[in-house]
């Protein structure tokens, strides 16, 4: 056995079994937990077959980013796990016949194609690095993709805010664009009054007209 | 020398996996969320698996495009979740029946 051999074994082993922990955890919390050493395996795994750059963005946008705001919607809800977990392992049976079947699918499709004596082609990738290579397919053949993928992303970042967003209804505040917007007309009335009073009668006080 | 068949062993058995929690915690959202998640990772090894094996770089950009779709989906899914718990104040997809259809 070759050291890649060893460390897919190890990494591996530690995908599969932290997965099940995140099936099968009784606290949420600890379920995120497993679920970040999940796809730190993972992206181990990834390293071995040289996808460098999508194992370090696999790293830095699920475990540093998306891994954190699911720790942070667990903390902060409230849940009953009693109730939540009520009934867990009654569809048990049901669940493994389908999860088996579906792995013996995916394994009797995949185990015997003609793939399966591949070995990796020698490109020119490893010269130029990963990260390059990908990135030189990305900006030219992808561009589009990669612009829609933005607008995705700012899509989402509108949603989530327009989703969570609470406007208080008790505190006072200012409305800028209604103070910009306002005209001189809006505030002051010019009231034109003819004087009430002659000039000759000028050493009494004028009368106001009503 | 680790063959493409084990790449795509661990992979069938990382959506297996996820499936068979579906079904177990159907009525926490927050790990049907999780497991999503688990289903999406096991598709991207197996791409990267193949782009791999294949010498072809195209697979990695997919993965890449997944991620990116994957991430919006969990911040939206989040958002929902948080604004349903504030609405509702249960997570549980059985008390979840506000829509009469």
């Amino acid at each position: 056995m070759d050291t890649v051999a060893i460390l897919f074994a190890v990494f591996s082993a530690s995908t599969l079994a932290s997965a099940l922990r995140v099936i099968t955890a009784r606290n949420p919390v600890h379920a995120v937990l497993y679920l970040v050493l999940c796809f730190f395996s993972a992206a181990c795994l990834w390293l071995l077959l040289q996808a460098e750059f999508l194992a370090i963005a696999l790293v830095l946008v699920y475990v540093g980013a998306v891994m954190v705001l699911f720790l942070f919607v667990v903390m902060m809800l409230d849940i009953q796990i009693d109730r939540l977990r009520s009934g867990f392992w009654r569809h048990l049976p049901l669940a493994a016949l389908v999860g088996v079947a579906i792995a013996l699918q995916l394994w009797l499709v995949l185990a015997n194609g003609h793939w399966q004596f591949l070995t990796p082609p020698a490109t020119d990738i490893a010269k130029v690095g990963n990260t390059k290579a990908l990135g030189e397919l990305t900006f030219t053949e992808y561009v589009l993709p990669l612009q829609i993928a933005g607008a995705i992303l700012l899509v989402a970042i509108v949603a989530a805010i327009a989703l969570t967003l609470r406007r208080r209804t008790d505190s006072l505040h200012q409305r800028p664009s209604e103070q910009v917007r306002v005209r001189a007309r809006d505030r002051l009335t010019i009231v034109h009054m003819p004087p009430a009073a002659r000039v000759d009668a000028a050493h009494k006080t004028p009368v106001k007209e009503a | 020398m680790v063959s493409l068949s084990w790449y795509l062993f661990v992979g069938a058995v990382l959506f297996a996996i996820s499936v068979i929690g579906i079904f177990l915690n159907r009525k926490n959202l927050i790990v049907l969320l999780m497991a999503i998640e688990l289903m999406l990772l096991a598709v991207n090894t197996n791409f990267i698996a193949f782009s791999h094996f294949l010498g072809d770089l195209h697979g990695q950009v997919f993965v890449f495009f997944i991620l990116t779709v994957a991430a919006a989906e969990s911040a939206i899914g989040l958002a929902i979740l948080v604004a349903l718990f504030r609405n509702m104040n249960t997570i549980n997809v059985d008390e979840l029946d506000a829509l009469k259809g």
